[in-house]
């Protein structure tokens, strides 16, 4: 499937889904969506990216490799762990900052959010691994 | 307080740099190495907590039990932890030299970190959805171990393995929802509570069935051993070392814990089912054992039926009896993994695993015969060695209990465990060569240290459990004290 119009589309289409993947994963807190469904998306991307190239091109583009993305994933999991330590709560315990951005409002940033990053970062590298191993094949 | 998740972290923190460091494959087995004895220090440490202290409980995410998921460190899970560790440490060290370096540096170290992780997780988790999750992390990493290297026999046996292991999962997953829906509560203490509370247990029954299934699956219990001889002999020594120390017990661990905290109620159904299978788990392990020829599928199947003596203990039921099983178990897991590594030792002089194509290691390796003899003849129970004991305690309490005919079975079965062990020793190490066999590859290259440490290690630890029986049956019997008085768990995680 080497069509113009597909590399074109896909080319386009990638960054769009990235932007998309990353606000489906912001507004997941308390809305659906989060970091599985965005790792989903983002991982869509790179796919439809390799099958309109190949997957050489696509790691290319993708520039880590996607074991790389698994590592990021679980490390910033495991970092979310370390505020409620610190705040001398129980392990795991949910902590909140609230952030006042001039222009923007308010702006509540929280250990979830962080654990939510390691599952959007760990899923986009272990589907897009998979996958590109099987288009290999 | 974060102790009890530490078990956890530990292994997955280790992944994480095993990961990073994943293009130095030098350095993979030192991090593993690392990683394993923090999990012993640790493990050791928090046995000593709970003996001082008492139960140590988290409620993760500070969610109150029974609404989030509670870790709890009892003195079960504290023994069955420092075990844990003793085999992390053991197998790192072991497979430096055993695993070869195409398998190393495709991630065996940090799957071997992701099986300890879920191992460990099991042991410490207090709630019967987290556990089934552990157990597939478990399952997950013990699958990539079993077929790494994608060597056609691995291949043959990790099929019946990954495939009965999965319908075990479905049984485990369709009993946690039936007792959910009954009970409306995952967390074990509130179960414990909830169902000593109910009148009509009979309806548990089926949801007691179906984990009974489910946790004899994993724990290759009669009749579901089959998959376990047939898979177990495929992969590398050193993996299967691994899966015969820990994977197995762990479903031996979750059985305990679940008919010693809550499904205690319909106890004359129960316990002579539990002897029953038992006995057969024992007597059919090492009939089937004594006619194999190939030294691991003969300690596979010994495997099967030294579960049958922890079952024995758990249909026992006195205090003497489950603390007879965790001795046992104690016993097994560390005699079991160290005569699969001896194994490994002499398949690395012989290159054969095949009896009849070994013979006369007395004369040329005295002292890989010595290492042998110490965890065969401990699982054959020999006394002084830990497994005499072991079978002592349990056959004690079972006369003790008047449970006469398990108590025979027992006694018997050792004689032909005893058997078993006595032919490997002969056809490996007292005939003489076989006629006509060129001298065997390995004969004049010096056995890796790394290889031979941890068989010692293990020796010794065997050798210790025979002369301090005393203060090692005093720490089993203490748990097993805990595990007979449920309330002592439901208060310390309900704080009622």
């Amino acid at each position: 499937m080497k069509s113009y119009i597909v590399q074109l589309a896909a080319t386009r289409l990638l960054p769009v889904t990235l932007i998309l993947s990353l606000l489906v994963f912001y507004r997941g807190h308390n809305e659906p969506g989060g970091g599985f469904i965005g790792g989903l998306m983002a991982a869509a991307g790179f796919i439809f990216y390799a099958m309109a190239y190949d997957t050489a091109k696509a790691e290319k583009k993708l520039r880590v490799s996607p074991l790389m993305l698994i590592v990021a994933g679980l490390s910033f999991a495991f970092i979310s762990t370390l505020p409620s330590l610190f705040a001398g709560n129980p392990f795991f315990t949910g902590e909140w900052i609230s952030l006042n951005i001039p222009l923007l409002g308010k702006l509540k940033l929280g250990s979830p959010l962080l654990f939510d990053l390691g599952v959007y970062l760990a899923v986009w590298g272990v589907i897009i691994t998979i996958i590109f191993n099987v288009m290999e094949e | 307080m974060i102790l009890p998740a530490l078990p956890i972290l530990i292994p997955l923190l280790t992944i994480i740099l095993l990961l990073f460091s994943f293009q130095r494959r030098e350095w993979q087995p030192w991090i593993g190495l690392t990683g394993a004895l923090l999990q012993l220090a640790l493990a050791l440490f928090l046995a000593i907590q709970v003996k001082t202290q008492g139960i140590l409980v988290l409620h993760t995410g500070n969610w109150e039990a029974p609404f989030g998921i509670t870790l709890v460190v009892d003195a079960f899970s504290s023994i069955m932890l420092v075990l844990a560790g003793i085999i992390a440490v053991s197998v790192s060290i072991y497979s430096m030299d055993a695993i070869d370096r195409q398998r190393q540096s495709f991630f065996f170290y940090p799957m071997v970190q992701g099986l300890l992780m879920g191992v460990n997780g099991a042991f410490v988790t207090g709630d019967i959805f987290n556990l089934y999750v552990w157990f597939e992390v478990m399952l997950t990493a013990s699958f990539v171990l079993i077929t790494l290297g994608g060597e056609k026999k691995q291949l043959n046996g990790a099929i019946k393995y990954v495939s009965i292991n999965l319908v075990s999962s479905l049984f485990f997953l369709a009993g946690i929802g039936l007792l959910y829906g009954k009970t409306g509560t995952l967390n074990m203490a509130d179960l414990a509570l909830k169902l000593s509370l109910a009148d009509n247990n009979v309806l548990m029954n089926t949801s007691a069935v179906l984990f009974f299934v489910a946790f004899s699956i994993k724990a290759a219990v009669f009749p579901f051993f089959f998959w376990l001889p047939a898979s177990y002999h495929t992969p590398p020594v050193a993996i299967t070392a691994l899966f015969a120390g820990l994977l197995t017990k762990v479903g031996i661990y979750s059985m305990i814990r679940f008919y010693t905290l809550f499904f205690v109620q319909d106890k004359l159904f129960w316990h002579p089912l539990f002897l029953w299978i038992g006995g057969f788990t024992m007597v059919i392990g090492v009939l089937t054992a004594a006619s194999q020829y190939d030294i691991r599928k003969i300690l596979s199947f010994h495997i099967i039926s030294q579960i049958g003596y922890i079952i024995m203990g758990l249909g026992i039921f006195t205090v003497a009896g489950i603390a007879g099983a965790i001795f046992f178990m104690a016993h097994n897991i560390i005699a079991k993994t160290n005569t699969f590594l001896v194994a490994g030792l002499i398949n690395r002089i012989t290159g054969s695993y095949d009896l009849k194509k070994i013979g006369g290691l007395y004369k040329i390796r005295p002292w890989l015969s010595i290492l042998f003899i110490i965890p065969a003849f401990g699982l054959a129970g020999i006394p002084p060695l830990s497994g005499f004991f072991g079978k002592l305690i349990l056959i004690s309490a079972g006369f003790d209990a008047g449970e006469y005919v398990i108590s025979f079975i027992a006694l018997a079965v050792g004689l032909f465990t005893l058997f078993s062990m006595v032919k490997i020793w002969n056809e490996a190490f007292w005939k003489p060569r076989p006629e006509g066999l060129s001298p065997f590859e390995g004969e004049n290259e010096k056995l890796p240290v790394s290889m031979v440490i941890p068989v010692v290690f293990l020796g010794l630890i065997t050798l210790t459990m025979g002369f301090a029986v005393k203060p090692i049956l005093e720490i089993a019997m203490n748990a097993a004290g805990q595990l007979l008085d449920p309330k002592i768990y439901i208060q310390a995680v309900l704080g009622l």
